[in-house]
């Protein structure tokens, strides 16, 4: 009997596992072999050079520049989007006037759900060419047009949004506009994800705290974020790995891809740049396998931290 | 118009997938290594001719992919018509894409297509492929007796086609557009307001206040794409500094960036931003053709294929028409040469299983019949001598007549298809330029100091040019 459970089990998992591994381990070795040589990409040779791709990363200065750009979205892209979503799924869910009907969200909150989620419905690339128009840097944008129009932007010099590197508290400004996009279009998610999580907050532990005189300043802070916080914890890995892409959007939104200047370079952009345009797939191997042990570890380090013992309700 | 940037969104999609999985590592590469078994070229076909200088087999097939762009496809079409009229045996399976690197990339090592069409946003790196080997030196399609029409296919081309697709003194890439870059203004309007359109940078200066008392801009760029403005930038610097000066920056020599003339011919382009003569904003390509198109500003620079590209929204009684590169005046040291060239670029790959049927196939695409059929559907010149005669455009013909008028050598630049990372740095620092970010003495050291860098990395393959 149990022979035979084994032999189904196998029977489902041959497939799939089989095509993972073709399909997904495969590759990933790969890459890793490639990045020992100086594979150019359009020929089959490829000498090997061991370390050296390896060697030459860390003192390429592209790159640095590059982890800097990540590691600033990977601080602020996992931070503005959970507050913001956090903040989005406490108002739709427990912010409202408590009345006979006990806890609820704001008037009409169920609209708002279906308008904050929006944005998740669409591809990242829709969502690029639409902020394309709302960014455009004259006064046909939506932006630069309004503000022009009541006065608060001079038409000769309107705000260049994706095209200015000058430093906004030390970071290019391209870069905090993209992330005004990349917190837009993910808050919706996280906040249908933080809903879902504080609707299985059990209610009776919200009324006793209003019974108590709690504001809602306090249920937030003392009830629901304890009580979320295995969700919070990992939005924030997912938001990381999001964090560490980026690629679409700085391959549409911003001048020659990483521009301008280089003010907005990302691991991604150089990874395309080295390859695709350089023609060093060898080295470009290199960075991504670099890129990739850095993602596990960061994410391996994220889920130690916030390990907790676990409220059971 | 390989060089215009035209982002489609599916090419977007395949390419962040592709650079995705690199991220999260690499899972992309599979397709592109597969595996390496050599091919089997064969090239032994039929007995050698005049009417088939390089022998194709009668029964052969050969494989055309056409990247179908801004001057679409229809002209290739015509060319196989022309082809199968030779060779009426030959199979001719031609097929048309705007992904040409995602689709004939993977290939490229193994079964690649026996001719490719390596234009458009999503392009194979021409140094790679040469530097790899992965395409053919096509030096006896040049030697080869023209399709119909006498002498030999080197013989009917313009000048600067031959020159424009060899690469370490090989030629490899048959580019079939000819297209002139220049400043391009509405003659209409200037005839209307008795301006005459200026030949040097102080005539512009002089110009540029009554302009601005219409209310109008004196000049539109794209901010977005360095790659503009480079090519102004450029033309400036060969007019002012010489053909000598701009060869001995694409071979890297040193201080090629400090010579003569170069930097007065920058500070004329940072005086006109510093005297705010632009159109307020940060527009790309499109968005300031448009602005100029729309009268907001006298004058925008860029190619010849401007007029296709706006075509279906250029006003009534507007007449584009386009006028040299300004130089700086008497110091310039080749003030009438013109920035002409061929693009859209033809290759052979090297594994390519039918190489016989291919150049042959190329042979008809730069017959004279094959080119005024082009012209005539692109209302874009061919690189073959005489392809726009029988077509009436006025804008094509104030090309022709600024190539009438032109200097004894076409304005051409090689250094950003030697080098990629140059190709960044150029075009980054060129826009910096024109946001006013740098000065030009600043343009020149950054540029002075990329190059440096280039020379010295053991990496990157250095190439040479001569002409």
């Amino acid at each position: 009997m149990r022979h035979g459970v084994a032999r189904f089990v196998t029977g489902f998992l041959a497939l799939p596992v089989a095509l993972y591994l073709f399909y997904v381990v495969w590759p990933f070795a790969q890459a890793a072999g490639y990045s020992l040589t100086d594979w150019g990409g359009y020929s089959d040779r490829q000498q090997f050079v061991g370390l050296d791709n390896y060697v030459r990363l860390f003192g390429d200065e592209l790159i640095r520049m590059a982890f800097w750009h990540n590691v600033f979205f990977l601080i602020t892209v996992p931070l503005f989007t959970i507050a913001l979503a956090l903040f989005l799924a406490f108002l739709l869910n427990v912010g409202g006037r408590e009345d006979r009907a006990g806890i609820r969200g704001v008037f009409g909150s169920s609209l708002y759900k279906v308008i904050f989620f929006f944005p998740q419905v669409l591809s990242l690339v829709v969502i690029a060419v639409m902020w394309q128009q709302i960014y455009r840097a004259d006064g046909q944008g939506l932006i630069n047009g309004v503000l022009i129009k009541i006065g608060l932007v001079d038409a000769d010099n309107p705000i260049a949004f994706t095209n200015d590197p000058a430093p906004f508290l030390g970071v290019p400004a391209v870069l905090w506009w993209l992330l005004l996009i990349a917190v837009w279009s993910g808050a919706g998610f996280y906040m249908v994800l933080f809903s879902a999580a504080m609707q299985s907050i059990p209610k009776d532990i919200y009324e006793a705290a209003l019974l108590d005189g709690a504001s809602r300043f306090h249920t937030f802070f003392r009830i629901t974020l304890p009580l979320l916080r295995d969700t919070v914890s990992v939005a924030w890995v997912y938001l990381g790995f999001i964090a560490l892409d980026m690629f679409a959007l700085v391959y549409v939104m911003t001048p020659s891809q990483g521009g301008p200047n280089h003010a907005s370079e990302i691991f991604a952009s150089v990874i395309n740049f080295t390859a695709f345009q350089k023609g060093q797939f060898g080295y470009a191997c290199a960075m991504a396998v670099a890129l990739a042990i850095f993602t596990i570890l960061l994410a391996a380090l994220q889920l130690r931290i916030t390990r907790r013992e676990r409220i059971e309700y | 118009m390989s060089v215009t940037p035209d982002l489609d969104r599916r090419t977007l999609l395949r390419r962040a997938a592709a650079a995705g999985l690199l991220v999260t590592p690499a899972a992309g590469l599979l397709s592109a290594c597969a595996g390496s078994e050599p091919t089997k070229s064969d090239d032994s076909g039929a007995a050698k001719s005049n009417d088939n200088p390089f022998g194709v087999a009668a029964d052969s097939a050969v494989k055309v992919v056409i990247f179908n762009g801004g001057l679409g496809d229809q002209w290739a079409k015509e060319d196989e018509a022309i082809f199968k009229a030779k060779h009426p045996g030959v199979t001719v399976n031609l097929s048309s894409t705007q992904k040409i690197k995602t689709e004939e990339q993977p290939k490229m090592a193994t079964q690649p297509s026996d001719v490719v069409m390596n234009s458009g946003a999503d392009i194979m790196d021409i140094s790679t492929l040469i530097n790899e080997g992965a395409i053919e030196p096509l030096d006896d399609l040049l030697s080869a007796p023209a399709w119909d029409s006498p002498g030999t296919v080197a013989d009917s081309l313009l000048p600067g086609t031959v020159n424009d697709g060899t690469f370490q003194n090989k030629f490899y890439v048959v580019n079939v557009a000819y297209t002139v870059w220049g400043n391009w203004y509405n003659e209409a309007l200037f005839n209307r307001e008795g301006w005459t359109p200026p030949k040097t940078f102080d005539d512009f200066f002089a110009l540029a206040p009554k302009i601005k008392a219409k209310g109008m801009a004196p000049y539109v760029y794209d901010a977005v794409h360095g790659y503009y403005p480079r090519w102004a930038l450029m033309a400036t610097i060969w007019k002012s500094a010489g053909k000598q000066a701009v060869i001995d920056i694409d071979n890297l020599k040193e201080n090629a960036w400090k010579a003569d003339g170069i930097l007065p011919a920058l500070q004329a382009w940072e005086k006109l931003v510093k005297d705010k003569l632009l159109l307020p904003g940060k527009l790309d390509h499109t968005q300031s053709q448009q602005a100029w198109l729309d009268g907001k500003a006298a004058f925008i620079q860029v190619g010849t294929w401007l007029k296709n590209e706006m075509a279906a929204t250029i006003p009534p009684g507007f007449e584009m028409k386009i006028s040299d590169y300004w130089g700086l005046g008497a110091s310039d040291k080749a003030p009438k040469d013109v920035y002409a060239g061929a693009g859209e670029g033809i290759v052979v790959p090297s594994k390519a299983p039918n190489k016989a049927a291919a150049k042959e196939f190329l042979r008809a695409v730069l017959s004279k019949a094959g080119s005024a059929k082009f012209a005539e559907l692109t209302k874009s010149l061919a690189s073959t001598k005489g392809s726009g005669d029988n077509v009436q455009d006025k804008a094509l013909a104030s090309a022709n007549e600024l190539m009438k008028n032109a200097g004894p050598d076409l304005v051409s630049i090689k250094f950003w298809n030697f080098y990629a990372d140059l190709d960044k740095e150029s075009s980054n620092l060129s826009a910096e330029l024109m946001a006013g970010r740098l000065t030009a003495q600043q343009f020149v050291d950054k540029m002075q100091a990329a190059a440096d860098k280039v020379a010295k990395d053991s990496s990157i393959k250095k190439q040479t040019r001569t002409a």
